[in-house]
């Protein structure tokens, strides 16, 4: 390290002091949930929470529900913004302004009716429910939009000039300089179906179609006055998503600055 | 051959816009209409006009959860803007450890709000939970915290003999124990926003203000300050939203019937959900949805009215 003047020295000090001291009441949550699941019957609290309630049927539907969203996000998003940013056609700016537009109202606004049309196509406790609804993202369709957009058409053009067709060239062109983007909208999905709550929470009743939090939700509701098997559930709930979260923060990190700066 | 090319974009924008018309448009504009009608688990029983309003009006759950909604919001809001961005100041330019505490930061943000929940119930439990704990250890005088009715200002006011009613009471430190958990899980979120925004503003800008013998705090207002409003502009505007759409942390952590102690919890999307899923009342929860919804558009629109003055883009 350059040697530094006092002043910078105090100064980087005091950053570190408030940061640290932060850096605390945002882990201490954590530790005592960890410490609090080992009190008694130490690892042995894990085993009965996962055993007292179907904790890995919860895990099986959640990652089921999880796949298949994220799966029919980037099919549905990536063709949808790939009209938008490319072709031109009558009524494109409508939709594209009526796509944004169900942005601006919050899901709670609507979660009634939701079910109601959910009901009349008799989806209501079905996988259906948990999955179709979400199988397209406008914001992610937003953002593959601005990135299709800063693709040079000459490209396009010459790719034509090859015979190679417009689905094709989505395939074999776009999408393979769109990594960085499809990583964000897949990372993004994952986050928000892993963690949604108040929608399968409606929309599913019988245990079977619980997916984790909602079983989580439940099972403190009926042991709450058993933490230890609490902070177990908790722990091994929370476990899968921090685990990605350290693999990838940089992307993550980056993922959710780049919803917030973009427009 | 030209058919294809002429309906071809529709193609590509089908599956999306199923999806939007059938699970986005639909409801938002069936949320307005029912708002007008009589809709219960019976099925539907005609037009009311405003009758789901009026009963709104004078429904004094409602009315409470108008009130709990907006303590929230005045709490979170600001301490969701003023730590993020000091934190960012702190972490801006080179510093040992950025990424390992922005690491820390970000933690709770990605974690669930249902596990969060349940893990704060715990350290808020009065009889057997940390954080009373560590008050008796330290001499204090436990709290019931989730638990507590008695409005902040009251319980603080009271030894002092004054005795505030009503709304002067402040929020129930029920509610305050929500609103200190939604700060403590968006703060990460909100100072890698202001992060971004630090890092976005030019170093020329900085340099000149150094030439110019601008102190510490003069350089904050003229030139951090002004040049960093679009992000702030976004965080106050995107956490007054988030702020107003809060449910897991109240249904977990107070959980139903109720709405925590005395209903002092009791928030609007909380209370339209029971409504339409406890009760089944469609129509007057479309009421409340369609209240909130209002609420929101407007405040977007004052806030970019009073923003649109003042926010410097370079």
């Amino acid at each position: 390290m350059i040697s530094m003047n006092p002043k910078t020295a105090a100064l980087s000090l005091t950053k570190h002091f408030f940061l640290i001291l932060g850096g605390i009441l945002m882990l201490l949550p954590f530790l005592w949930m960890v410490n609090t699941s080992l009190q008694g019957g130490g690892l042995s609290n894990y085993v009965e929470a996962w055993t007292k309630v179907p904790f890995g049927r919860y895990f099986l539907n959640t990652l089921f529900v999880t796949l298949l969203t994220v799966a029919g996000v980037l099919i549905t998003a990536s063709l949808a913004a790939y009209s938008f940013a490319t072709m031109k056609y009558r009524g494109r700016n409508f939709l594209f302004l009526l796509f944004l537009s169900t942005m601006m109202v919050p899901q709670p606004v609507y979660l009634a009716p939701s079910y109601v049309i959910l009901a009349k196509l008799g989806w209501i406790n079905t996988y259906m429910a948990l999955i179709i609804p979400w199988t397209t993202n406008v914001f992610s369709i937003f953002l593959f939009r601005q990135h299709f957009k800063t693709i040079p058409k000459t490209l396009y053009e010459a790719a034509i000039l090859d015979g190679c067709g417009r689905l094709k060239y989505l395939w074999k062109v776009v999408l393979p300089l769109s990594k960085p983007v499809i990583v964000t909208v897949i990372l993004f999905n994952i986050i928000g179906s892993w963690n949604s709550f108040m929608w399968p929470l409606v929309v599913t009743h019988s245990e079977n179609l619980r997916v984790l939090q909602v079983g989580l939700s439940y099972f403190n509701q009926e042991q709450s006055s058993n933490f230890e098997l609490l902070m177990a559930a908790s722990t091994f709930s929370t476990i899968p998503l921090v685990i990605l979260f350290l693999f990838v923060q940089k992307r993550i990190v980056a993922s959710y600055t780049r919803s917030g700066i973009k427009d | 051959m030209k058919i294809r090319t002429r309906l071809g974009p529709y193609f590509y924008i089908l599956p999306a816009l199923i999806i939007v018309l059938v699970f986005r448009t639909l409801p938002i504009l069936s949320s307005f209409t029912a708002s007008f009608t009589d809709y219960d688990i019976g099925g539907f029983h005609g037009f009311v006009g405003f009758a789901n309003y009026a009963r709104m009006l004078s429904d004094a759950r409602f009315w409470q959860s108008v009130l709990n909604t907006v303590f929230f919001v005045l709490g979170v809001v600001p301490a969701g803007l003023l730590i993020p961005l000091f934190l960012a100041m702190l972490l801006r330019r080179k510093l040992a450890g950025k990424s390992f505490y922005r690491t820390i930061y970000f933690l709770p943000v990605v974690t669930s709000a249902v596990a969060i929940s349940v893990v704060w119930t715990w350290l808020y439990n009065p009889e057997a939970g940390p954080i009373n704990q560590i008050i008796t250890a330290l001499g204090g005088e436990p709290l019931l915290w989730l638990r507590e009715p008695r409005g902040i200002f009251e319980m603080m006011l009271s030894p002092l003999g004054i005795h505030p009613k009503g709304i002067l009471a402040g929020p129930s430190l029920a509610l305050v124990s929500l609103m200190l958990v939604s700060i403590w899980k968006s703060t990460g979120y909100n100072t890698v926003l202001f992060l971004a925004g630090l890092e976005n503003i030019d170093e020329s800008y900085y340099e000149a203000a150094r030439l110019d013998g601008a102190g510490a705090w003069g350089t904050f207002r003229h030139i951090t300050w002004p040049l960093l409003s679009p992000t702030t502009y976004y965080v106050l505007i995107m956490s007054t939203i988030v702020s107003f759409k809060t449910f897991a942390l109240v249904y977990v952590m107070t959980p139903p019937p109720g709405g925590g102690p005395l209903g002092t919890t009791n928030v609007m999307v909380f209370y339209l959900f029971q409504k339409a899923f406890d009760r089944f009342d469609i129509g007057y929860a479309s009421a409340i949805s369609v209240f909130l919804f209002l609420i929101l558009l407007s405040l977007t629109i004052v806030q970019r009215r009073i923003a649109g003055k003042r926010v410097y883009y370079s």
